[in-house]
C-alpha cells in the first residue's frame, strides 16, 4: 500500500513555504543585515528540501557552503561597507517597481505553463537502484565526479584558483607614500613644536572624577574649565561627551566660597 | 513523490529572486537576489535527479555551488573596489560610462 503522506511530503510543507517567506524577507527588508539573515534561512530550508529529495550529500554541502561560508562572506563584507549605507526608498525611474513585478509575475507564468506544464505527471523514479549502485548517495555522486565528470571537476580547480587570485589583485591598495618611520614622525612632532608651538607630548587623558570616568569625560584643567583635547574630537561632534558645565560647576562653587572666605578674612 | 511541487516552488524562488534583482539598489542585496536564482535552479535540479532515477543532476548541482562560490568572491571584492572609490554599494553610485 502506498502512504497517502509521506514524509517527503511533510518535510516539503514545512520547509517550503519558510524557504518562501525568507525570500520575500530578503526582498522587502530595508537593512541589508536583516535581509542577509533571512538569506541564510532560506538557504537553510534549502538543505532541508535537499534531504527530503534524498540528497544527503548536497543538504551537507548546502549546509556548509552557501550557509556557512557564502552567506557569512557577505555578513562580513556587510560590516565592511558599513552597515548602516543607506539604501534609498525614492525611485530612479518612475514606475519601476511596479514594472518589476508585472515582469516577474510574467516570467513565473512562462516557466509554470510553458516549462513546468511540460514537465507535469513525471513518473517518479526514485534514486533507491542509483544509490544503491555504490553503495550510497556520497559514493554515487563520487564516482560519477571522478568518473565521467572528471575533467570538469579538474576545471573547477582552475576557476578556483583564478577567482581567489582575482580577489586578491582586486583587493590589493598599493601604498603611495612611504610609511613614515618612528624617527621621521618625532623629527616632524618636534617641528611642528618649533614652528608652530603645537605640544609635543601625548594628549590629556579624559577626566577621572568622583562620579565619571568613561572616555566621553572631559579632563578638568587647575582652573575648573574643561580641556577640549582630553576627548576624542568624534565624540565631540557627536556631543556625545558629559556635560562640562556641571562638572566645572563643583569646582567653580569650591573657588567661589574659598574666594568669599579669603576675602571674609582680609576684611577682618 | 512526483517533482511537480518542487518545480512551483522553484518557480516562485526564481520568480523573487528576479524581482530582488530588478527592485533592490543596494548592490549586496541584489547578489543576493542572485543567489537565491541560482538556488532556485538547484532545487529543480535535484528533483529531476530524483524523479528520473540518476546522479547526474546532484552532480551539476555540486558543480554549480562550486561556481557560485568563485562568483561570490569575485563580486563581492568588486562590489568593495566600487564602495572604495565612490563610497556607495547602491547599484546607482557606478554611473561614469552613462552618457
Amino acid at each position: 500500500m502506498i502512504p497517502l503522506v509521506t514524509e517527503a511530503d511533510v518535510a516539503f510543507w514545512i520547509a517550503g513555504p519558510l524557504a518562501v517567506l525568507g525570500a520575500l524577507g530578503l526582498v522587502l527588508f530595508r537593512k541589508a543585515v536583516y535581509a542577509a539573515l533571512s538569506m541564510a534561512f532560506t538557504m537553510v530550508n534549502l538543505a532541508v528540501l535537499y534531504a527530503s529529495l534524498d540528497a544527503m550529500f548536497l543538504t551537507v554541502v548546502q549546509i556548509i557552503v552557501y550557509t556557512g561560508a557564502i552567506m557569512m562572506l557577505f555578513l562580513f563584507v556587510l560590516m565592511l561597507v558599513g552597515v548602516d549605507t543607506p539604501d534609498s526608498v525614492v525611485e530612479t525611474l518612475r514606475g519601476q517597481r511596479v514594472a518589476a513585478t508585472l515582469a516577474a509575475v510574467g516570467m513565473f507564468a512562462l516557466i509554470v505553463f510553458g516549462i513546468g506544464g511540460a514537465l507535469v505527471g513525471v513518473p517518479s523514479v526514485g534514486l533507491a537502484a542509483a544509490n544503491a549502485q555504490y553503495g550510497g548517495n556520497t559514493q554515487g555522486l563520487a564516482a560519477l565526479i571522478f568518473g565521467r565528470y572528471v575533467f570538469a571537476f579538474e576545471l573547477t580547480s582552475a576557476l578556483l584558483i583564478t577567482a581567489a587570485i582575482g580577489a586578491m589583485i582586486l583587493g590589493h591598495r598599493s601604498r603611495i607614500h612611504h610609511r613614515p618611520t618612528q624617527r621621521e614622525l618625532a623629527e616632524r612632532r618636534m617641528d611642528e613644536y618649533a614652528s608652530a608651538g603645537v605640544h609635543p607630548g601625548a594628549l590629556p587623558n579624559s577626566g577621572v572624577l568622583a562620579r565619571h570616568n568613561s572616555i566621553a569625560t572631559p579632563a578638568l584643567l587647575p582652573d575648573g574649565s574643561v580641556s577640549p583635547e582630553s576627548v576624542s574630537a568624534v565624540l565631540a561632534a557627536r556631543s556625545e561627551i558629559v556635560d562640562s558645565v556641571t562638572l566645572s560647576a563643583a569646582t567653580a562653587k569650591v573657588f567661589d566660597s574659598i574666594e568669599a572666605t579669603r576675602i571674609e578674612e582680609a576684611d577682618e | 513523490m512526483s517533482p511537480d511541487n518542487y518545480v512551483y516552488l522553484a518557480a516562485i524562488l526564481f520568480t523573487i529572486g528576479a524581482i530582488g534583482v530588478m527592485v533592490r539598489r543596494n548592490a549586496l542585496v541584489a547578489f543576493m537576489s542572485v543567489e537565491l536564482m541560482l538556488n532556485a535552479a538547484n532545487l529543480v535540479m535535484v528533483a529531476f535527479a530524483l524523479a528520473r532515477g540518476g546522479l547526474d543532476g546532484q552532480v551539476a548541482t555540486f558543480f554549480v555551488m562550486v561556481v557560485a562560490a568563485a562568483e561570490v568572491v569575485v563580486g563581492l571584492s568588486i562590489i568593495i573596489v566600487i564602495y572604495r572609490t565612490r563610497r556607495s554599494t547602491s547599484m546607482d553610485a557606478a554611473s561614469l560610462l552613462k552618457l
